[in-house]
């Protein structure tokens, strides 16, 4: 019987296997959330800063609206709600992966925002009064400026979604925490498994932060 | 009349016609009414106290800062509008960017582009505005900086350089854009005093040879020895426009007069 299975071997024979598929999941959610909140975060943030008030007023209500309501909820909606309004049915990936990416998004665009506007006026305009346009100027000068001062606030904001991407064991989507759940409840040994979990979820944190401050350092350099 | 205004070839000199040109920040009136005119190959000093308007006036050449009201004809051309119908319009910014490339400026805080070397510094605008081949530009980027004299730091960060260093790093860069008429907004004020000689050596040769220049500065040596005209701004006007030689002697303007008491005695 299982229940008399050592730490050791109830740890390695049971809950670690199955945990590892999780953390998969869990690494793929969290990538391309990332890869897309990051995207979408950057458009965003162009059109926070527009002079239009056309892109300006949506990227505004956008933040506001994803950064105003819970994580939780956006993720039900996408995955309950959005069939029945817009007639689409997304499987339980897509709709946690666009959630969280759309979530991501909304901080990120504060995130890109705050960055572009606190780089010297003085550039853009060195740009502008040399015959470059708005675009090329954001392109060619204030962006690549940015990217060093991004870095921990990026890293920050996807440590935040790794963490996050629990929240789609909700919509039965079986990443870490979901199958820790499962465990627990299957074997009653609740603190092993959900131990386990804690760690799966620093080791990506921690993977992350790692390579963050690695880049940091390169970029440093060739300054 | 107005129509040969959009689209007359300058056959004459002039390169720059200012016409009742204001500048208004909300309440602040900047700019009351600029009327000037300025002559290929002058070189302007813009001299004045501080609050006078000599920089919004520079950047209105420019377009940097746009005008409240009236016009500037540059080249011929009215800069950054465009008369259609009878009416003045906003020109298309890739128009006005086409124009912008022709006129070079140099800024107070060098602005250059510190995430790249020296020689992109130089190359990019040409490259990105303008199309041209990169070993072209390369090689005229890395002449450009012998003639400033930074040929040896061409692979440095902007960083790595002095002030005077980069000002003149930020002059080779406008000049690589080939421009009709130069800007310098008070290039040398944010630099150490030993380092003020260099830039404005790069400057007098720039005009020696043959650059137009209008040039708001704070060195009045300068104004007395290069420039071919200097005017007197204060509260938002143009209150004297003479030579150097009669400015400095004797400024026909109570005002001016005072100014140059003040900042000569010192």
């Amino acid at each position: 019987m299982e229940q008399q299975l050592g730490f050791w071997q109830f740890s390695t024979e049971i809950v670690l296997p199955r945990l590892w598929e999780g953390l998969g999941l869990t690494i793929e959610i969290t990538v391309l959330s990332g890869l897309f909140g990051v995207g979408l975060g950057l458009i965003i943030a162009l059109g926070r800063i527009s002079r239009s008030k056309f892109l300006a007023w949506p990227a505004l209500v956008y933040v506001t609206l994803f950064r105003g309501t819970p994580l939780l909820l956006q993720i039900l909606f996408v995955y309950f709600a959005l069939p029945s309004l817009l007639d689409i049915r997304l499987d339980a990936l897509p709709a946690g992966i666009l959630a969280l990416s759309l979530n991501a998004a909304a901080y990120l665009t504060e995130i890109f925002r705050a960055a572009i506007q606190s780089i010297d006026r003085g550039q853009m305009e060195a740009g502008r009064a040399l015959g470059m346009s708005y675009n090329q100027g954001m392109r060619y000068i204030v962006l690549p400026q940015t990217v060093r001062r991004l870095i921990p606030p990026v890293v920050n904001e996807l440590a935040a979604l790794a963490k996050d991407s629990s929240l789609v064991s909700v919509i039965a989507l079986s990443e870490m925490l979901f199958i820790t759940q499962r465990l627990g409840a299957k074997y009653l040994r609740p603190w092993e498994v959900y131990a386990w979990a804690a760690l799966g979820y620093l080791a990506v944190v921690l993977v992350l932060t790692g390579l963050a401050s690695l880049l940091e350092k390169r970029l440093a350099a060739r300054e | 009349m107005a129509n040969d205004m959009n689209k007359q070839e300058s056959k004459d000199s002039t390169m720059v016609e200012v016409c009742g040109l204001t500048k208004q920040f909300g309440d602040l009136v900047v700019l009351k009414g600029i009327d000037t005119t300025i002559q290929k190959g002058e070189v302007v000093a813009v001299i004045g106290p501080s609050g006078s308007g000599k920089s919004t006036l520079l950047r209105c050449l420019n377009y940097l800062e746009k005008p409240s009201s009236g016009h500037i004809l540059f080249c011929g051309s009215p800069l950054g509008q465009i008369l259609r119908k009878g009416q003045w319009c906003p020109l298309p910014e890739k128009d006005l960017d086409r124009q912008r490339s022709k006129i070079g400026m140099v800024f107070q805080r060098f602005n250059l582009f510190p995430h790249k070397t020296v020689l992109e510094n130089v190359t990019l605008a040409p490259m990105r505005v303008l199309g041209v081949n990169p070993k072209v530009i390369k090689s005229k980027a890395e002449e450009l900086l012998s003639r400033v004299g930074l040929y040896e730091k061409r692979s440095e960060y902007p960083s790595r350089l002095s002030g005077g260093q980069q000002q003149r790093v930020a002059i080779a860069r406008a000049l690589a854009m080939e421009p009709a008429l130069m800007l310098f907004d008070e290039a040398t004020s944010a630099l150490d005093p030993e380092l003020v000689g260099e830039v404005l050596a790069v400057m007098r040769s720039l005009a020696e040879g043959g650059m137009t220049m209008v040039v708001v500065t704070h060195e009045m040596d300068f104004a007395k020895e290069v420039a071919s005209r200097v005017l007197f701004m204060d509260q938002g006007q143009i209150l004297e426009d003479s030579p150097p030689q009669k400015l400095f002697t004797s400024p026909s303007h109570p005002r001016s007069e005072e100014f140059l008491r003040k900042i000569l005695r010192r």
